[in-house]
């Protein structure tokens, strides 16, 4: 039996909540799925120590008034139905309009023991903190880039980490210049200067990376490379991570075109959300990483949209385009040091589902035929990690979804699909 | 909100804050969470289910993401190990 919604929303972190407001504000009947047990995404991610903040629970609030559907994994699309997968079964939902706000994920660069546990992502550990993983006490060194680098440090050590530092890749004179920026945008200075004092006392240091991650079968310390030269620090766990990659495999899926200009491929839309698919709307960073700001802004105009209200959608496009600006940015003043994409060596587990190394891809420029020669991509990820990573290196572009989009049980694909026509 | 849940990891006795995800509860107890093909020790990379790397068996049910589900009670959890 397929439910059918006037506006369905894939995605309940910023941008997602900020469409089903809009949408239910216009009477439409509205559903929220999104894969996680708690709504909130990435940054509004439910901590079990610390309240969230203000409007992150007010645009919670707002789910009392939409249907709002937790732990449903979208596995694949027929048409006007996506056909969805939850703990206890499969359900079949259809839509007037659709929107897709599916996020992004964080860009993970190979190198040298980044498969051993205790290394992981930086928002990675930040997401895994606030469900309760246990740092306390533990000398945990942060890198990467960009400012998502301090919002997981902070996260960090709230949650009692022992921060060694702050790498940051970018060197001293593009974080200045980025920083010298932000006297334009006030309000993005006021969260940065809060952050900054919320870790007092931790090193940050510009122009500098991880090499290598050492341990037999455990994190045990990294190899530094830094403008004063190299170094070895002895640590219990590495959160690092290199930017975010747009959420595009559903969008795809549903045919939704693509810019493919950029390494990471985002999904097309107008200013007014609007995909290449009639009916199909996007919102937030799988449109391009835009951050929260933008995303809060284009949920509303999707949400907007989606109801049928042009009028309230276009007041919102000044806002947009403002934020829009900033995320530009980012992009600038933290483009990745052409070293990082060395740092893998031929021994080097590029695919770690299938343990494919960086030395048994050598010779192929195609993922298609990487795929079928070494599997690679081939795992449970689906080459989510090793395809971006594959793409960042210059390799190859990652190859196209194809259904299901995660892995599923055989019931869920075989539950029969609704009739074409009525 | 502020309860506790008590499960078990590889026979382990856990208690974990309501809401925490089992990945959380398997970090008290141990850094491995599951064998690759090649038999290295793996554990959470993303935290967010896209990289797979913290599946393991719930209740004899294989191939769970530790990091989206929540601890439950009575919840019986086991790695590769």
């Amino acid at each position: 039996m397929t439910e059918h919604y006037d506006v369905l929303v894939v995605g309940a972190g910023p941008a997602g909540l900020a469409t089903a407001q809009a949408a239910a504000g216009h009477g439409a009947r509205v559903g929220v799925i999104d894969a996680q047990p708690r709504p909130g995404g990435q940054v509004w991610r439910h901590d079990v120590r610390q309240a969230s903040p203000h409007a992150a629970r007010h645009a919670f609030a707002a789910l009392a008034r939409v249907e709002w559907l937790a732990r449903h994994s979208v596995v694949g699309a027929e048409t006007q139905v996506l056909r969805v997968e939850h703990p206890d079964g499969v359900r079949l939902l259809g839509y007037g309009a659709l929107v897709l706000a599916t996020g992004a994920r964080e860009l993970m660069l190979p190198f040298p023991g980044w498969t051993l546990p205790g290394v992981s992502g930086a928002g990675g550990l930040q997401a895994l903190a606030k469900q309760g993983w246990p740092v306390a006490g533990k000398r945990v060194l942060v890198s990467g880039t960009g400012p998502l680098l301090l919002a997981a440090a902070a996260t960090l050590r709230a949650h009692g980490a022992h921060l060694l530092g702050i790498h940051e890749q970018a060197p001293t004179a593009a974080v200045h210049a980025f920083a010298r920026q932000m006297l334009h945008w006030p309000a993005r200075a006021v969260q940065a200067i809060s952050l900054r004092t919320r870790l007092a006392g931790v090193a940050y240091r510009c122009g500098s990376f991880v090499r290598r991650a050492n341990g037999d079968d455990r994190l045990q310390s990294v190899d530094i490379e830094g403008p004063d030269g190299a170094q070895q620090v002895e640590c219990d766990l590495l959160a690092t991570g290199y930017g975010l990659v747009p959420n595009v495999e559903l969008a795809q899926l549903l045919g939704c075109a693509l810019a493919a200009h950029d390494t990471h491929p985002h999904v097309q839309v107008d200013a007014l959300s609007r995909t290449s698919v009639a009916g199909i709307h996007a919102a937030g960073e799988l449109c391009g990483i835009g951050g929260l700001a933008a995303a809060r802004i284009e949920g509303a105009i999707a949400g907007h949209m989606a109801a049928g209200d042009l009028t309230a959608a276009s007041a919102l496009l000044p806002a947009r385009a403002r934020a829009r600006r900033f995320a530009g940015l980012l992009s600038t003043h933290f483009a990745l040091d052409p070293r990082l994409r060395t740092l893998a060596t031929p021994q080097t587990t590029i695919c770690r589902c299938e343990d494919v190394t960086l030395g048994e891809l050598g010779g192929y420029t195609d993922a298609r035929d990487a795929k079928l020669a070494t599997r690679c991509g081939m795992g449970a990820c689906q080459g989510r990690i090793c395809g971006s990573a594959l793409a960042e290196l210059g390799r190859f572009p990652r190859s196209g979804p194809r259904p299901p989009l995660f892995p599923a049980r055989l019931a869920t694909l075989a539950e029969a699909s609704p009739p074409l026509s009525d | 909100m502020s309860g506790l849940v008590r499960l078990t990891v590889n026979g382990c006795a856990v208690e974990m804050p309501d809401g925490s995800s089992v990945a959380a509860a398997v970090a008290t107890v141990t850094p491995h969470f599951r064998r690759s093909v090649r038999g290295e020790s793996r554990a959470p990379l993303c935290g967010m289910g896209v990289c797979f790397e913290c599946r393991l068996r719930i209740d004899g049910v294989a191939h769970q993401r530790a990091c989206m589900i929540p601890a439950r009670n009575g919840m019986q959890v086991q790695t590769d190990d």
